[in-house]
């Protein structure tokens, strides 16, 4: 027999029992549909992770103080002066820029009637440069800002929305951070979700004012030193000159450094490995419906075979061969997972897209990657999977005798 | 001189169950002539069926030898009886087994299927549907049809491959005598006018007496004595 006359006869079968059919494709269906789902949404994630890493700055290092490797007794916090001595070119030459900053989480910002919870940072002129922030409108802090302690500030385009339902033509406006009247002298780029929470939920206000008034802090200390190095290549080199100088500064004891060294290639290396795992996780657990799917194919061809026997045993009686039941029985199985994997795939880039929308809609920047090999993959592990499971009741179809075939009822 | 197409000789088939060795055929012998028309008869238990799924090429004799249209089978495998089966037997059974989802026309194409006939194959299952005076039928599904009717389509089937002897098991146990009647007229017309071996397998006296020649069967040989 012709393949093409196998497999409409395989569908000539499998359409004269539809519901019991269209049960055995959902399964595979909904394997498939998982797989293509769980891989299209963990790619996703690891590069919107990675993506918004990356566009941070891979050649960023943060300096925080404390260690959590070692237990480290009387640790000396962060200063303004160790920030001034990684700043200086003679000691770190592969550091290009460095800016200290200290911050507070939860700050109660108000205007008007409308009231809104951010995290706030007190920054430095060099803060905008090393953190590749730029303001939409309006000008970011200056070093007379600092100097005079001036109550400016600098809003995120997410407050700004919050607090007055626009982010444009608000300098010169006023805003009460934690009760205390700010001007507004700019409003940030819109940067979108990442990781660690929306960019665009801050307020940026001068060092100086933020130690006195909002976040109080000793006088010099600082809470982190972000270090930009020369360029990606030179990260491993700043930061061993970071290291160095610190531990000269704090004269920490061998392997007792009092503060951390972070670079953006190992927050790139722990995400693409948490991500990594991640999407290997649900792959397994879609990848599992899968087998479910594939044993579903195996008991109902075992039922069909059964309930057939009779008819095989006539197509044998008329001359079929073994090869002639057997790829009668595996068409239809392997079409069963074909069809499955197909609607799957469908399905899977579906759920998918929809989880996109869901995560577009709620501001953050998202987009499932249904890769090919992702599909290829399904497709020729259902359509594979209708074949293995196939073959038992394929063969035991085969085998049977024409004369038991016939006589059973 | 009429040559055979079915020659036995000393025919043993010997079946298990549950441990037991039940002997079905003990050392038949026959001979049918090419054109002959002979009905096999014998008790329940005789070994008819037995014989009937040898002579058939459905199974394989224990012992002994048997040689079918010039063909010596009893030793063939699987494959190679399928494919004996298909070019040298027609089978009608009793209850029909006629293929429901399909037309009438594709049940009758079915052996050619199998055979790999490719071209004309939709024509001679129309003329083997035809020359059953299934002309009206032919594309209706089996339960469109009468159960004589139905008959009809399997001995189409039967006939469409023009094999060396038809196989017939109680061909009229499901039908009225009326109908059954018909159908008999029809597998001895066939045998006449083409010339088909046509063996009929049956428990109906009535039946095995519109035959030319009547095999008896009894506790797995050939009964010679006269009734």
């Amino acid at each position: 027999m012709s393949l093409l006359q196998v497999l409409v006869e395989a569908l000539e079968s499998l359409n004269s029992n539809k519901m019991r059919s269209g049960l055995t494709v959902l399964g595979i269906v909904i394997g498939v549909g998982a797989v293509i789902a769980m891989l299209a949404i963990g790619q996703g994630a690891q590069d919107s992770i990675t993506g918004t890493i990356s566009g941070i700055g891979t050649n960023l290092l943060f300096v925080f103080s404390g260690n959590q490797q070692v237990k480290v007794r009387n640790i000396r916090p962060l200063t303004v002066q160790d920030s001034q001595a990684l700043g200086d070119p003679f000691l770190t030459p592969h550091v290009q820029q460095v800016a200290a900053f200290i911050q507070g989480s939860n700050i109660e910002v108000t205007a008007g009637g409308q009231q809104t919870s951010t995290s706030l940072a007190g920054v430095t002129p060099e803060y905008f440069p090393v953190r590749n922030y730029k303001v939409a409108e309006g000008e970011t802090i200056t070093q007379e800002n600092l100097l005079g302690r001036a109550s400016v500030a600098i809003l995120g385009v997410e407050v700004a929305d919050k607090l007055f339902n626009r982010h444009e033509g608000l300098v010169g406006e006023t805003v009460r951070i934690e009760g205390q009247p700010f001007r507004v002298i700019g409003v940030l780029e819109k940067k979108g979700g990442s990781a660690f929470g929306s960019e665009d939920n801050v307020v940026l206000i001068p060092m100086s004012t933020a130690r006195t008034r909002i976040v109080p802090r000793a006088a010099d200390r600082v809470d982190i030193i972000m270090a930009q190095a020369v360029n990606s290549d030179s990260v491993v080199m700043a930061t061993q000159e970071i290291t160095n100088v610190l531990e000269a500064r704090h004269r920490t004891a061998i392997g007792e450094d009092d503060f951390t060294v972070f670079s953006q290639a190992s927050f790139l290396q722990t995400a693409a490995t948490i991500t990594g795992v991640l999407t290997i996780f649900l792959g397994g657990i879609a990848a599992i419906s899968l087998l479910v799917g594939g044993i579903g194919i195996m008991n109902i061809m075992l039922v069909s075979v059964t309930e057939r026997t009779r008819e095989i045993g006539l197509r044998k009686a008329l001359g079929a061969r073994k090869r002639d039941i057997l790829v009668q029985f595996l068409a239809e199985s392997s079409l069963l997972s074909l069809i499955g994997g197909l609607i799957g795939i469908f399905l899977g880039w579906l759920i998918a897209t929809i989880v996109g929308q869901i995560a577009a809609a709620n501001n953050t920047v998202f987009v499932p990657n249904i890769s090919l090999s992702a599909v290829l993959l399904a497709t020729v592990f259902s359509t594979a999977i209708g074949l293995f499971f196939g073959i038992y009741p394929a063969n035991r179809a085969a085998t049977l005798q024409p004369v038991e075939a016939l006589r059973s009822e | 001189m009429a040559e055979p197409v079915i020659l036995a000789e000393g025919l043993t088939k010997v079946y298990k169950m549950g441990g037991v060795e039940v002997q079905a055929l003990r050392g038949l012998s026959l001979q049918i002539d090419k054109g002959e028309a002979v009905a096999i008869v014998g008790p329940s238990g005789s070994g008819k069926s037995t014989l009937m799924n040898i002579l058939g090429c459905l199974d394989r004799p224990s012992d002994g030898e048997y040689t079918l249209d010039g063909e010596r089978v009893a030793k063939l495998n699987d494959d190679q009886l399928a494919n004996v089966r298909n070019r040298k037997v027609g089978f009608i059974f009793q209850s029909f087994n006629l293929l429901s989802r399909a037309t009438a026309l594709s049940n009758v194409e079915l052996p050619l299927r199998y055979s790999g006939v490719t071209k004309g194959r939709k024509e001679r299952a129309r003329q083997s549907l035809i020359a059953v005076g299934l002309k009206d039928r032919i594309n209706h599904r089996p339960y469109e049809l009468s159960g004589g009717q139905q008959q009809r389509v399997a001995i189409a089937r039967a006939l469409v491959n023009n094999p060396a002897i038809i196989m017939a098991d109680e061909p009229t146990g499901n039908l009225d005598s009326k109908v059954g009647q018909e159908i008999m007229d029809l597998l001895l017309n066939l045998n006449r006018e083409s010339g088909t071996t046509l063996i009929i397998v049956t428990h109906d006296p009535k039946i095995a007496a519109q035959t030319q020649r009547i095999i008896r069967i009894r506790d797995g040989v050939v009964d010679t004595e006269p009734e």
